[in-house]
């Protein structure tokens, strides 16, 4: 049976509990980054939501599973509110595939 | 600058060059299209990601802020025990699509558990605060499902256009000149070769007549 994942930190994952994915609570990133990759490795968990600070804080990790369709890791914002990266993430993406960032003109 | 590619200057050789320079061509123009395509569909998807990506940081902020005005009222004993058994799970079946030769996955989803309700919990002891932000929550679920696989196919597109961009440039600026350039030059010297064997030739028979005049 494949669930979601939410690994963060605890005020931001708990409400995550209520809609029925499976919740990891770690106080830092390395801890997060530990059970990061013993989730991503089996595949029991296709989508992971990481809290953006923690995804921000191990580009290393991430780029390890990046070229791999499953899991999808994907970084949310938490309860200390947005700090933008996840659309900077898409920005940088855009400029990695086509050089420049042609579609933030709107 | 092209340079040389060492082989030796000869027939043989040349007619493999030349297969090799079409197969080259052949494959560029097909890169170029690949990529052209590529670009295309991952601009939609780029786009798509944009928009579910503004709105989903929006609806979390809410149900964040939501969870925040709970904690304040609850104490976090109480919200951890009313949270941790959910009543629903959400079960993923993920399965994968092609978008030009790039494995993306496609995740479907079901709740499993009551449908009608969500709430893990009585009512007797938790804060009708707490009802909003599971209810606004479990709202965004669809919309992170989709932002998931939306987001995890951008980031598998855009390596892979990376990759088809270092192909065809290579070709394109190394590969494709180099040839270009090499079976110019062995055609140079084969020519070299012929005129020297005529002007030989014609030298020999200047000689042949010249000895047979004598007689």
């Amino acid at each position: 049976m494949k669930k979601i994942a939410c690994i963060g930190d605890k005020d931001s994952v708990l409400c995550f509990m209520a809609i029925g994915c499976s919740v990891f609570i770690a106080e830092s990133a390395e801890e997060a980054a530990k059970i990061l990759r013993k989730f991503a490795s089996d595949e029991s968990y296709p989508i992971i939501f990481l809290v953006e600070k923690y995804y921000n804080a191990m580009p290393g990790v991430i780029s390890d599973y990046s070229e791999r369709p499953l899991p999808a890791i994907i970084s949310l914002p938490g309860a200390s509110g947005s700090e933008g990266s996840g659309l900077a993430n898409i920005k940088a993406l855009v400029e990695k595939a086509i050089g420049a960032d042609i579609t933030f003109n709107n | 600058m092209a340079q040389l590619i060492k082989v030796n200057p000869t027939r043989m050789e040349l007619s493999k060059l030349k297969k090799r320079l079409k197969t080259a061509q052949r494959g560029h123009k097909l890169l170029k299209d690949k990529r052209d395509e590529l670009v295309k569909q991952f601009l939609e998807l780029v786009r798509k990601n944009r928009e579910l990506r503004t709105e989903v940081e929006m609806k979390l902020k809410l149900s964040h802020e939501a969870f925040a005005g709970v904690s304040a009222v609850m104490s976090p004993q109480a919200l951890e025990e009313a949270l941790i058994f959910p009543k629903q799970s959400v079960v993923l079946e993920p399965s994968e699509k092609n978008i030009m030769s790039v494995d993306v996955p496609v995740f479907n989803y079901k709740m499993q558990g009551s449908h009608s309700d969500i709430f893990s919990y009585g009512f007797a002891f938790t804060s009708s605060e707490l009802d909003d932000a599971v209810q606004g929550l479990s709202d965004v679920l669809s919309q992170l499902v989709e932002l998931a696989e939306t987001e995890k196919s951008v980031m598998l597109l855009a390596s892979e256009i990376e990759k088809t961009r270092r192909r065809v440039n290579a070709l394109e600026h190394v590969l494709i000149p180099n040839l270009q350039y090499t079976i110019k030059n062995i055609i140079m010297k084969l020519d070299e070769n012929e005129r020297g064997n005529t002007t030989r030739l014609m030298k020999v028979k200047d000689m042949v007549l010249n000895q047979n005049s004598r007689y």
